[in-house]
């Protein structure tokens, strides 16, 4: 049996989980889930729907947030009642941050950001190394494979399977596992509405845009096109923009319909965030960027007249 | 207040990377090194708490002996004084490298109030070395910290995620692991530099143990060309976009 740990937000899916569960069940064992917090439980019918046979609920007084020391404490229980072959999730800074948990109490390696999984002894794995530009093939020994998914290496797939049968359980949380957890929340710079993660339409801009005023074109055209604006990290590092729109390794990494770019050359740590979207344009005056080769359409230009153009010729189109 | 911050020497890539012969590891022969974004913003933050509060500020490391100049170009930032474990020269994977971060934090004589880590490193993309040291000295760890503010015994942290902002608070001894966007490094000053010469760096041993993760080969990714359709220069293009973006439904 293959346990995957499906990551939510007080109830509400980080759909990169569904990936983690496609790809626990291309290894051909049986699948099933586990969530950390009572609030998981709603997740029975799309975990069952991606292949999950039972959800195992950690429920505790002291799990109502994300608490990622208890979360590992939590897997741990499971793993020595259940004895999986392998504990997988998402290669998101928390699935990351909740398996290093496990894997730390458990004193066993963790092989993160894996493209491919060999069950075995030892087990086998590809990674992503480099912000995605290397790949390492690894050994893996130890009786259990704790490895989380490299972000959209593979696409999620649902095999119309019956709601996910709930075995709620009390993890044997210490005092040590709850010190750490999210206190409060705030919306920080983010004007709300759409968010990086769940953008269908990410227009976003670099150096090239030249200072904060210029984001409003990029604005208007992303809110044109029901999306939102992201950005390189020298425009966070320089101030025009809020880190909340970074796009990248050291950002938020995303894989929207469409992703235009404009005014990015196509820094590796960039590209590592923005690769996995389905249609990527250009729009930059050099036509030696490095971003063109991942693009799929480009005009070679200076933003500032391209996109205002762009603007009014779709909201013409639209009528 | 007694801050340690741990760094990494790293080779600093540009566009492209090459391999070695034998596929185990990246060609540096042409490359200088430095240490990842993260990790300028984790030693800033300790010059800074230094600075406010008083205290000492130790470098941590484990790499080849050539990682002194990481550390002497970090020490010349502000730091007191470093520690650097000489390994073979061969990558130590995750376990062995904690745990002899673990063996020379524990000797050090200073019970260091803050731990800092960068977030991820910028070749290796473990994503656990900091968590598992946090386990081994019995400390809590906040990770991904883009804001952070010491008060009272405790460290008050943001992470910033993109729906906006989360707090956490890990009362000292503490970790935590910080991302670029922090605060701004500054760079050495001249007499910064000098003293930074005069500086004491400690060589450790640790003996290798056998990798749990053991990497056998390195290869690179495949980047094929998508060979973009160029639609045009500039606004003339527009017409040629607008068409594309009907096609795949963009509106």
């Amino acid at each position: 049996m293959i346990l995957v740990l499906i990551d939510h937000d007080r109830g509400v899916i980080d759909p990169l989980s569904l990936r983690a569960l496609t790809a626990a069940r291309k290894l051909g064992h049986d699948i099933e889930a586990a969530v950390i917090g009572s609030d998981g439980a709603s997740l029975a019918a799309i975990t069952g729907e991606y292949g999950a046979k039972v959800l195992h609920v950690a429920a505790h007084a002291a799990l109502t947030d994300y608490t990622p020391m208890a979360s590992g404490r939590a897997l741990k229980d499971l793993v020595e009642k259940l004895k999986p072959a392998a504990v997988l999730a998402a290669g998101s800074p928390r699935g990351n941050e909740q398996l290093a948990h496990l894997a730390a109490f458990l004193d066993i390696p963790m092989a993160a950001e894996c493209s491919e999984i060999t069950l075995g002894a030892p087990h086998h794995v590809l990674r992503a190394r480099w912000a995605g530009n290397l790949i390492e093939s690894a050994n893996v020994h130890s009786d259990l494979l704790v490895a989380t998914i490299v972000s959209f290496s593979i696409e999620p797939e649902a095999v119309q399977g019956a709601a996910a049968s709930i075995a709620q359980f009390e993890p044997d949380l210490q005092p040590a596992d709850t010190v750490v957890k999210i206190l409060s929340r705030d919306s920080g710079e983010t004007k709300g509405g759409v968010t990086l993660n769940d953008a269908k339409v990410i227009v976003s801009g670099g150096r090239g845009v030249g200072g904060p005023e210029g984001f409003g074109n990029l604005e208007e055209l992303a809110a044109l096109l029901g999306g939102t604006v992201g950005c390189s990290r020298v425009v966070t590092s320089s101030g025009w923009r809020p880190h909340a729109e970074q796009v990248g390794q050291t950002g938020t990494k995303v894989a929207p319909d469409l992703y235009i770019a404009a005014g990015i050359s196509g820094a590796m740590q960039h590209i590592a965030g923005m690769k996995n979207s389905k249609t990527i344009v250009v729009i930059n005056t050099d036509p030696e960027a490095p971003i063109l080769r991942y693009a799929d359409y480009a005009i070679i230009g200076d933003l500032h007249q391209v996109i205002p153009a762009l603007t009014s010729a779709i909201r013409q189109a639209k009528g | 207040m007694d801050v340690l911050v741990c760094l990494k020497r790293v080779p600093l890539a540009g566009g492209t990377l090459i391999l070695t012969p034998d596929s185990r590891d990246i060609e540096t022969k042409h490359l200088g090194f430095g240490i990842s974004p993260h990790e300028e913003n984790a030693v800033e933050a300790g010059v800074q708490l230094v600075e406010q509060m008083g205290g000492t500020l130790t470098l941590l490391t484990l790499g080849p002996s050539d990682a002194e100049e990481q550390l002497r170009s970090q020490l010349a930032i502000g730091a007191t004084r470093a520690v650097l474990i000489e390994t073979d020269g061969q990558e130590w994977d995750p376990q062995g490298t904690a745990a002899a971060l673990v063996d020379a934090i524990t000797a050090e004589e200073t019970k260091f109030d803050l731990i800092i880590f960068g977030a991820e490193s910028a070749d290796s993309a473990g994503y656990q070395i900091h968590i598992r040291v946090a386990h081994a000295l019995g400390r809590p760890i906040v990770t991904n910290v883009k804001s952070m503010k010491i008060e009272n015994g405790i460290a008050n942290c943001e992470r910033v995620v993109s729906t906006g902002r989360e707090h956490y608070e890990a009362p000292l001894p503490a970790i935590v692991t910080v991302r670029d966007g922090l605060n701004i490094p500054r760079y050495p000053s001249v007499p910064g530099r000098m003293q930074a010469r005069k500086k004491i760096v400690d060589m450790k041993k640790a003996e290798p143990r056998v990798p749990k993760l053991e990497k056998v080969t390195l290869a690179l990714a495949p980047s094929k060309d998508k060979g973009a359709e160029i639609l045009g220069k500039g606004a003339d293009a527009v017409p040629a976009l607008v068409d594309v973006l009907k096609q795949i439904g963009a509106f």
